[in-house]
């Protein structure tokens, strides 16, 4: 209480399986932590105020907009950013989907889309096209690629429920 | 923007939180919860409290339990978790369509019920179902806890009937009976923006005829409210078209928007109609 509002405090993040210890204000959001003071710059800022979701990440698996969570919030919950998508140096299926349906023109928005994505196939792999544009719609892609991000979330999930056998 | 510079606390018990509240809220101390509001009016300047008391760590917050007729919702129950299976009959469908119109999925993770209630946007889903349902606030504060009642809570554009130094612990809302219809209507210019106007309708049938209506309006004046003109008329009357039609109308002429925006009375006709019209099963444009 007799500390400055100003003043830094200890954090620790597990971001993608890796502990970080970290010292930030406590008005420092994740998003600025996750770039700044980890030094993962694969998540985006756009808007700053939750509108845009290209700072998507998940927290305990859940999809979060990292600009509107402190990163003192964070702290002991399991926070994956788009670079923990890829495992061995081979990305995951999403990422090959975004690439091979031409998912992405500028790419600023991506990170959000890929971690937004990841969440909504990991929820249900077989959501429907009603379903998937409006969680999709989440997102602002200002390239309007929509409709190609849709189509490598379709194809992601058509991928993964091949090598899944039933 | 950055959020201005505050005094992060995390209490570990909700008794230190309402401690913690009462002697940081004269020195524009605020509860955190999930933040979706308020962290983006922080951004944007528009609130800076010097002092944040962050819930989300509070055990046993996250509640939502049923029992005496009563559905109950805790603090730290996000949007996400309203499902229509968590929540039985009539009520578990209507609030699982309410809550397909409450912003985005990362919003929805993360927000809460209380914090839209206490947030009190005239737009907010969950106020236009709490005034429309007849639900009650519980405010608890060091001085003990309090019941307040959805037409007194709701005091004006984004103002409440909480005190600097009460906790918004839940929400209480009437399990709707079996066979109770109901219908919810919102427009919005994009899926997950704020209404513009939005109307929920609930009827009680009794052998083909209307025995009790609650019809509520949202995000047209500053704060959401029942119609009781519309509800008078339909009240023992068989619905038709025509009928709801009238009501709608008659609806219409009893509001004072917070806006001159031309559109926004017959936007709120329309949902208010539409409301109706799927709540009495009748097909109307």
């Amino acid at each position: 209480m007799t500390e400055a509002p100003d003043a830094t405090l200890a954090v620790i993040l597990t971001v993608n399986g890796e502990r970080h210890a970290i010292r930030v204000e406590a008005r420092r959001t994740l998003a600025d932590a996750l770039r700044d003071n980890c030094g993962l710059t694969g998540t985006h800022l756009g808007c700053e105020h939750g509108v845009c979701g290209a700072c998507t990440v998940l927290m305990d698996g859940e999809p979060v907009r990292a600009c509107l969570l402190f990163a003192v919030q964070a702290q002991g919950r399991a926070i994956r950013t788009v670079e923990g998508l890829a495992e061995g140096g081979e990305l995951s299926p999403l990422q090959r989907a975004f690439i091979d349906n031409h998912a992405l023109q500028c790419g600023y928005c991506t990170p959000g889309f890929l971690m937004l994505g990841t969440a909504i196939l990991d929820r249900d792999p077989d959501i429907s096209d009603e379903a998937l544009v409006d969680a999709l719609s989440s997102n602002i892609c200002r390239c309007t690629g929509y409709a190609n991000i849709v189509k490598a979330v379709r194809a992601a999930a058509a991928e993964m429920r091949e090598k899944v056998p039933a | 923007m950055k959020p201005p510079p505050f005094h992060y606390h995390a209490p570990r018990t909700e008794a230190e939180a309402l401690a913690l509240l009462a002697e940081l809220a004269p020195e524009e101390g605020r509860i955190l919860a999930g933040g979706q509001s308020l962290v983006p009016a922080m951004a944007l300047r528009v609130a800076r409290p010097s002092h944040l008391i962050d819930i989300n760590g509070l055990p046993g917050l996250d509640r939502l339990e049923v029992g005496d007729g009563q559905l109950r919702v805790g603090p730290l129950v996000r949007h996400a978790m309203i499902r229509r299976e968590s929540v039985p009959g009539p009520l578990g469908a209507l609030l699982d369509k309410v809550r397909g119109h409450i912003a985005h999925l990362p919003i929805r993770t993360r927000g809460t019920v209380c914090g839209s209630l206490a947030n009190a946007d005239p737009a907010s889903e969950w106020c236009l179902v709490a005034a429309t349902l007849g639900g009650a606030m519980l405010a608890r504060s060091m001085r003990g806890d309090r019941m307040i009642a959805a037409e007194d809570f709701f005091q004006g554009f984004m103002t409440t009937a909480l005190e600097p130094d009460e906790l918004l612990a839940g929400l209480h809302l009437p399990v709707l009976p079996e066979g109770t219809r109901w219908g919810f209507h919102e427009f919005s210019r994009r899926a997950g923006d704020y209404a513009q106007a939005a109307s929920l309708a609930v009827l009680e049938m009794r052998a083909g005829t209307i025995a009790a209506a609650r019809i509520g309006i949202g995000a047209v004046e500053d704060r959401p409210r029942r119609l009781p003109e519309a509800e008078a008329l339909l009240t023992n009357r068989a619905p038709t078209a025509d009928l709801l039609r009238q009501a709608a109308a008659e609806a219409r002429a009893t509001l004072l928007p917070t806006d001159d925006d031309p559109t926004r009375p017959a936007l709120a006709e329309t949902v208010i109609r539409r409301a109706l019209a799927d709540a009495a099963g009748i097909e109307l444009p």
